[in-house]
């Protein structure tokens, strides 16, 4: 049952008031720019587009600034302005294929065309705390190399031409879209890749590990991870052609999984897709995972039972801001709950009492 | 208005595609140095809205949908009846409307210098940024050597 209550609108101005002074902090400290965010805290700003679902990077920023930092805050406000813009299409879908590389690694192929590109990774570094800076400093230039003109090609690509990898065969069927249609179980691969890509890093990361401790175990190997810019086209039907919008920043990693082979079949290679807005590189590796848990069906494989075989109980914990919504919604105030609850407790508790009274008497 | 068959589709998605890309503060840097601006009248103004980006599963499969970009529309007419169409990703509708004049100028006699005093300088600022990133990237790139080993 619902009440209206009215109430505290002084305190809530007066709590907002505090928070903006909060969230400004000290003033003798400089003021963060919505550009320094954007610049300086770039992997904050990339989980944010991810998991709300929209790549603008300084809109991103702004949610960052405004929720303290608190991403999943973030995540919510950039969400609610998702909402809120009119939809103009969809694109034709990202050629990664001709991703301008930032880095461009494979755990499978050393000489693989095109190279083990490291880009702007932490990997190797020794995780020690840099007190450098602390302070301000220059930053030397990066060195340079000679560029690589032509795209880098896909190293499944490679696999293909012995027929040893199950094959990704093209097709224009249109994807269903959970931002228009709820979610319904069985969904399909291309609505689980839409859920799992703006599903929270630490869910899909905990999903994806437990299938490596042996919750359905898929022997993955990091086949190619790929970071970079891709172009994104649209049909424009005013004009009767397709151009470029803009471009986004990917990160795409495709694991190469075992495969027993059936009575009908070889033994093949499988693979599991990831692809994530912005430099996630952990993210998308953890998405490759989990999708090639959820295909257990497709390919298959038996079900063992095991959570990240699940997937309505994937998909419908994926997502923070539903999660978070209604965690958070039971501390609002439930007076009125409350109330008829402790009615009932009392209530048990005096027939529980008579009961046991008249006993005591008789013995 | 130059004949319409004259601008190939290919030149006209190549500068759209640059104006879409381009970032807002090196077009508005060049379009103020322009000084002959058209009179206009408006087909569509600026509108921010947002577009689904589409991925496909295991790159070349089934299109999926990967999450929205934000893209600023709009669409000019000249007086002489050109049409320009402004789409330019992020939230800028002064960047709208400059891409949708550019359109439409590069449809006129204005082209070549428009070409030279804009889409020129725009391409190349823009192609320094990336091959600069290209050449950092190349120079992580790993060479492998074989260590001399000591089993003969």
């Amino acid at each position: 049952m619902y009440v209206a209550v009215k109430g505290g609108e002084k305190a809530i101005e007066n709590a907002h008031a505090w928070l903006a002074e909060e969230r400004r902090g000290a003033t003798d400290v400089a003021e963060l720019s919505i550009a320094q965010i954007r610049e300086q805290l770039s992997l904050a700003v990339n989980r944010v587009m991810a998991e709300g679902s929209l790549f603008d990077p300084d809109l991103a920023a702004l949610a960052i600034k405004q929720a303290r930092g608190d991403l999943i805050e973030a995540i919510f406000l950039f969400r609610a302005y998702r909402t809120t813009l009119p939809r103009f299409g969809y694109s034709n879908p990202v050629e990664t294929g001709e991703m301008a590389c930032d880095r461009r690694i494979s755990a499978t192929f050393k000489d693989a065309p095109g190279g083990q590109v490291l880009g702007p990774t932490f990997d190797y570094t020794h995780r020690l705390l840099d007190f450098k800076l602390a302070a301000d400093g220059e930053i030397p230039e990066a060195p340079q190399g000679p560029a690589r003109q032509e795209p880098t090609p896909h190293i499944t690509e490679f696999l293909k031409g012995e027929d040893i990898i199950q094959d990704e065969p093209a097709c224009d069927e249109t994807p269903g879209d959970l931002t228009r249609q709820p979610m319904e179980f069985p969904s399909n691969r291309p609505l689980r890749l839409q859920s799992l890509t703006r599903g929270d890093e630490g869910f899909v990361l905990g999903m994806a590990y437990s299938t490596q401790r042996g919750y359905a175990r898929n022997h993955a190997f990091v086949g190619e991870l790929r970071i970079g810019k891709v172009e994104v086209e649209m049909d424009i039907p005013e004009l009767g052609f397709a151009v470029d919008i803009g471009e986004v920043e990917l990160t795409e990693c495709e694991t190469v999984n075992q495969f027993k082979g059936s009575k009908t079949e070889p033994p093949q290679f499988t693979r599991g897709y990831g692809l994530v807005f912005g430099q996630s590189e952990r993210k998308s590796i953890a998405m490759a995972l989990v999708d090639r848990a959820l295909r257990w069906e497709e390919l298959g494989e038996d079900n063992l039972g095991a959570p990240a075989q699940d997937e309505e109980f994937v998909l419908s914990h994926a997502d923070n801001i539903q999660a978070s919504g209604f965690l958070e919604h039971i501390k609002l105030p439930h007076y009125v709950d409350f109330q008829s609850e402790l009615e009932l407790v009392r209530k048990l508790r005096r027939e529980a009492e008579e009961r046991i009274a008249p006993k005591e008497a008789a013995e | 208005m130059i004949n319409q068959t004259e601008i190939t589709t290919e030149a006209r998605k190549e500068w759209m595609g640059l104006l879409a890309r381009a970032p807002d503060d090196a077009l508005m840097r060049l379009w103020d140095g322009i000084q002959d601006r058209p009179s206009f009248e408006w087909l569509r103004s600026p509108e921010v809205g947002g577009v689904m980006v589409r991925g496909r599963t295991g790159a070349t499969g089934a299109p999926f949908n990967l999450g929205e970009m934000t893209v600023t529309r709009c669409s000019v007419v000249l007086q002489d009846g050109t049409v320009g169409h402004g789409y330019v990703q992020g939230r800028s509708k002064p960047k709208a409307e400059a891409a949708a004049l550019i359109d439409a100028l590069m449809q006129t006699s204005s082209a070549d210098d428009l070409q030279a005093q804009l889409l020129n300088p725009l391409r190349q600022q823009m192609q320094a940024v990336r091959s600069a990133r290209a050449a950092k990237a190349a120079a992580t790139k790993v060479e492998f050597f074989t260590l001399v080993r000591g089993e003969d």
